[in-house]
Formats: structure tokens, sequence, C-alpha cells
């Protein structure tokens, strides 16, 4: 009998360690022949840690499970019992295209990864020839998962024509913003699928070389990615690329607990050993990237796929989506909601139906006050704006971003004048200290805020002031985009910058 | 991840250089060896100690005004040992959203310490830390490198209490 026990970082924290662990023993105990898989994560964070049973081919899910709901799960169904995972109104609703096999299989085991897909895009493309490989990119409407949103087609293609002795691939999985772990959840759950998009990046800009840059907050990802690239090379997934005369090998490298580090310059000086301090640009990391080589740098998402890009068309991808935001979004659902995790779907599902539907609404139970889209540099979008679209352009254009699809759910005991302080108080703890408007306006912001907070409105013009400086003088995202998390509270919920004026006199 | 060992204060400076000769050539032929080696160097010794700077500095052909500057500039790297136990407290707005400033408010009270202080026992130093990834489960915190969930004070106080024993 096959049982699944997810080894994902929230299941283990959620205590999946000791479910499996009281799973053997009781197996043991009576004298059954178990076979226990620790897979990654289906997505479904509460219901964790989620066990599956394999019945017949068809998987029945349990969960949350404890210790002590495992006699149950032997004797019948228990009162975990959920029934088979796929039947699910999660799962049935869900367009898994990148996330098709997180969950499903050993994240380890590459003829696990096979069978269900995996290496049949690196086939197909080590018979392309590189530039029709990045012609299938760019078909496919892929657009950088990590937030920006940059045609990943156009980048590779810079990359490609880029005259140079090395090239490099490397992976932005310095996954840092709140509300975010979809890169955590495939580098866990399908780290093969990284690998092999990493691998047809090679291919296709002629890049040999490639490094996963991995925050050191993630053990558990660091853990089994590193194991994943020895067993690629052991298989020739990596090196003499599936013995096709191509060369391609990577490392995992472990970032040091710098936000900034996300930003692609900064992350590149990082990994070439210096301080984490953003780069002017031009030049473009495509042309002058790591150790001043022509460099692709993506996004974890935007990496894992590519290969179901290749395994299935451009088209097949490019069909789904909104707009200019093709194919899916891998939606990660945060903070105070009933049902949090990971939901992959096209693009264009409304806010609203994400957080009231699908999320079922606040964990509290008390009403939905703001969702903040995008991580620490995303808006607070209230209640009003829940029929916004989630695609690039739609959350633009409510002076927001979707970043990386992260959405963090509060309940109305929420404090937008805290949160606003907050995201100032990140900036100036996270600043590379580079440019000016960030190093020095994240630390005034916090004082002007804290003005506001003992009832001097004269300094709610200033704030606006500022942000308008940080927006347009910063040199990244960072210092750039903090104002809109800050002046999308203020404008949304202006009741509570102007009510510490009101208690103050 | 290692938790931070506290005990090699007493060190000699010979000890040092040699483990920090040994660590720095396992990964000088890598590209950008740097962080790789202070990872190493604080596995090791559980902070990245002065006397070996100079020794990187030149291992690398860097001042060591550089190697200091990116040992200051990353949270992870510390150049003072830290408690024999760390604990580290989400702070990021998803964990907020589920209390997960009082869960610091908290976690200070009872330690009697602030971010980035180490308990008058040297058993646990407490700092905080910007999202686990484990965001739709918070308030979500780290002990010694290990991932727990859904932690509120009783839970807290039950995991600080299995740190003291």
């Amino acid at each position: 009998m096959k049982i699944y026990v997810p080894r994902d970082a929230a299941a283990r924290a959620l205590g999946a360690d000791a479910v499996a662990k009281a799973l053997a023993a009781e197996a043991g105990r009576r004298g059954m022949d178990v076979e226990i898989i620790r897979n990654g994560s289906r997505g479904m964070v509460w219901l964790e840690p989620l066990v599956e049973i394999d019945r017949d081919g068809v998987r029945h899910a349990f969960g949350p499970m404890t210790p002590a709901d495992v006699p149950g799960l032997f004797d019948g169904d228990g009162d975990k019992a959920l029934g088979p995972t796929e039947d699910l109104d999660w799962m049935r609703r869900q367009t898994r295209l990148t996330f098709a096999r997180c969950g499903v299989i050993d994240p380890l085991s590459l003829s696990d990864y096979e069978a269900h897909g995996g290496l049949t895009g690196l086939r197909r493309a080590l018979g392309m020839g590189a530039e029709a490989i990045v012609e299938e990119v760019t078909a496919s409407g892929l657009r950088g998962r990590g937030g920006a949103g940059f045609p990943t087609g156009i980048k590779w293609n810079t990359v490609r024509q880029a005259d140079a002795d090395q090239k490099y691939i490397v992976c932005n999985a310095d996954e840092g913003d709140s509300g975010t772990f979809a890169d955590r959840m495939i580098m866990e759950g399908d780290p093969f699928s990284l690998i092999e998009g990493m691998v047809i990046a090679g291919l296709g800009v002629g890049a040999t070389q490639g490094y996963v840059y991995l925050r050191s907050e993630y053990p558990d990802a660091i853990d089994v990615m590193e194991r994943a690239v020895d067993i690629a090379r052991n298989n020739n997934v990596l090196g003499d690329v599936l013995h096709s005369g191509h060369h391609f090998d990577m490392e995992i490298r472990v970032g040091a607990g710098a936000y900034v580090c996300g930003e692609e310059t900064s992350l590149l000086n990082s990994l070439e050993g210096k301080r984490g301090v953003v780069r002017a640009k031009p030049p473009l990391p495509a042309l002058e990237g790591f150790l001043g080589k022509p460099t692709v740098v993506n996004n974890v998402i935007s990496l894992a796929t590519v290969p179901v890009i290749f395994e299935r068309g451009a088209q097949h991808y490019a069909d789904f989506g909104l707009g200019r935001s093709r194919g899916t979004v891998t939606l990660q659902i945060a903070g105070n909601v009933a049902r949090g995790g990971l939901f992959e779907t096209a693009f264009g599902v409304s806010l609203g139906e994400v957080v009231n539907d699908i999320a079922g609404g606040t964990l509290s139970g008390r009403p939905v006050k703001a969702v903040q889209v995008g991580g620490p540099l995303g808006a607070y979008l209230p209640v009003s704006k829940f029929d916004t679209p989630l695609g690039y352009e739609e959350l633009d254009a409510q002076g927001g971003l979707i970043g990386h699809a992260g959405l963090v759910v509060f309940d109305d005991t929420a404090d937008m004048r805290g949160l606003a302080r907050f995201a100032m108080e990140f900036c100036a703890v996270e600043s590379c200290g580079k440019c000016t408007p960030c190093r020095i306006g994240a630390v005034r912001g916090v004082e002007t805020i804290d003005r506001i907070g003992q009832g001097d409105a004269s300094a709610i013009p200033l704030l606006e002031d500022l942000c308008e400086t940080m927006k347009d003088g910063s040199l990244c995202a960072l210092g750039g985009f903090t104002p809109f998390p800050v002046m999308s509270a203020l404008t949304h919920f202006p009741d509570e910058f102007a009510a510490a004026k009101e208690a103050a006199e | 991840m290692q938790p931070p060992q506290s005990t090699q204060n007493a060190l000699a400076e010979t000890d040092i250089l040699a483990e920090t000769d040994q660590i720095v050539s396992r990964h000088m032929t890598r590209e950008g060896p740097l962080l790789p080696i202070l990872h190493d160097m604080q596995d090791s010794f559980g902070h990245i100690p002065a006397a070996a700077i100079p020794r990187i500095a030149d291992h690398l052909n860097l001042t060591r005004a550089e190697v200091h500057g990116v040992i200051s500039f990353y949270h992870d790297f510390r150049d003072q040992p830290a408690g024999r136990h760390s604990l580290k407290i989400c702070r990021s707005e998803a964990c907020q959203a589920v209390g997960g400033a009082a869960l610091s408010d908290h976690a200070k009270r009872r330690l009697g310490i602030d971010w980035h202080q180490t308990t008058e026992d040297g058993g646990i130093t407490l700092e905080p830390i910007y999202c686990l990834g484990l965001c739709a489960c918070g308030p979500a915190v780290l002990v010694d490198g290990d991932v727990v969930a859904r932690v509120d004070a009783d839970r807290l106080d039950t995991l600080i209490e299995g740190l003291s024993e």
C-alpha cells in the first residue's frame, strides 16, 4: 500500500513528520506492508498535513491529520476522510499546468517525474535549435512570474543574440515577498521541473552554466534542490544533456537573508560574492549580468513553467488567460483566510471570487477589510475593488501590481496605518543603501507616519510628497514600490489616518 | 542549517586560521565563492571570527574592508556568537494578519529581550525573519532551523520550554 505524506515545509511545520512516523509505527504493529512517500503539497494548506492513500490507483485524501488520527485511518476511513483528492472542489476548479506534478509525484524520483510527462519538453527542445526554442517561449506569451511581467521570450532572445564566450542562466529563488510560497512549493514538490526549465533555457540562449539563488529562509527547499541537482547530474539531465552533446550544469547558491537580493541586479552582485547592492540599468543583465556576461535572470515559476510549454506546445499554454496575461497564474492565498494555499488558474479570475469563494473568507470569521496583492510592495485593496480581474495590466490600473501573485487577506481588525508604517520600516531595514530616496525616504516615512499617528494632519501631504519622490527617484522596486502599500492604505482607508488626529485633539 | 554554536569562544587564532584555509580551499574553484565561504564559516564557528577576515581577504585577493562590507550587509552573518538556540519569528504581513505582532511581543516579554538579543543565560537568541513561505498557516517561527506554523502564545511557550531543557 502506498501512503503519501507531504515533505513540504508547510506540512512539516504543521506536524507531517510526526504523522509519517506514526503511520510507519502503526503499519508495523499491524504487520502491513506500506510504502510511505514524502511528496510535495497539493496546495491545500488548511488541510495539511494532508495524507493520501492509494487504493486501486485512486488517491484518497485525509486531513488535517494528527498522529492520533492514524489508527482510524487504518481501521476505516476515520473522521478525517475527504474522499478522492482529485474530486475535491479546490482541485477540480484549477488549471494545473506548472503545478501538474506537485504533490502527485515523489519529488526526488526522476522516473516518477518522467512517468508524469517530465523531460518530454526537454527532448523536444533538443531537436529544435536555439532560435526555435526562444520563438516557442515567445509564442507562449509567458511573462516573468517574479512580478515585473517582462516577456520571457524577449529576454531570452536578447541573451541568445549576445555574442560572448560564456552565458548564464540564473534562477531567482529569493522569494522574499510575504504571502508568496509558490517557488518554495515547486522546489520542494517538483524540483526537476525547475531543472528541466533551466536546461531548456540554456539550450535556447547558448548558456552552459546555471545558478539557483535560493534564500536561506527555505532550508527544506535547499535540501530538496541540492539532492535533485545531484540526481539530475547522475542521470545526464545535467552535464552532457541526455547524451546530446549539449552541455549544461548548475549549482544551488544560498542567499543570506537580504530581501533586496530578490531584485535581479542585487542578486547578481550577491551571487558574485559582493554586497547585494542594486546596479543601475542599463546595462541590462541580459547583456552584462553575472560576472559581466549575458545572463538570463528568471523567477522559479517562469522557469518551471517552460517544460510544460514544450511538452504541450506554446499554443496550448497561450490559450489560457486574459488580454496580455497569457497562461496560468499560481495564486498564493494567505494571511487571514479560511482556506489558504496554492491555486493555479487562468489569468482573469476576480479578486473577490478568489477571496470570498475559493478561500472562503477570513479564518477569524470576521469581515474582510483589505487584501494586499503582490507582496510587501503591493497595494492594499479594499472590498470595493473586489471585481478587479487578476492580471498584470488590471492590477496596474488599480495602482498596484500582481507581483508574484500572493494575496494576503486581512480582517476588520487590521490596523492600516500600522501596516503602512510597517511597509516603510521594512523598506528601511532592507534598503541596500545605494539610492537616497529609498535609504533616507523610508526612515523619514516611518517618522512621518508616526507624526500622523500623533495627530499631526499636516504630515499627510508630506507623506504623499515623500511617496512621489520615492516612486520616481528610487533605483529599484524596493524604494519605488514601497509607496504602493503606503498610498493605498492612505487612499482607501483615510479614516484611519484622520482618526489619529481626532483622538489626539 | 545548523544551530549556531557558541562554544568556540576559546578557539585559538591558529585553529581559526587553519579551519578558514580549509573552508576557503573547498570553494576556491567556484565563481563568486565568498557567500558559500561565509556560510561555511558561520556553520563551523557560529559566527565569522574577526581573525578570519584578513585571511579570507588574502585568499580572494580582496581588501579586508570588502570582506567586512559583505559580512555586515547580510542579516544572516554574525560577527559575535549567538545563543545556544535560535528563535526566529516571522514579522511579515501574512503572519501579522493572524496575530504575528502579538506573538512577537509575547516572545520578547517572555524571554525578557528585544530583537537580536540573547537571553542572559546564553540560551536563546531572538531574531525577526521576513517570511518563511508559510503564509497560509501563520504565525510561523523557525526554531534551530525547524519550521513551526500556526504558533500562538501557548505554543511558543512550549517551544521555548523545549529549548530550555
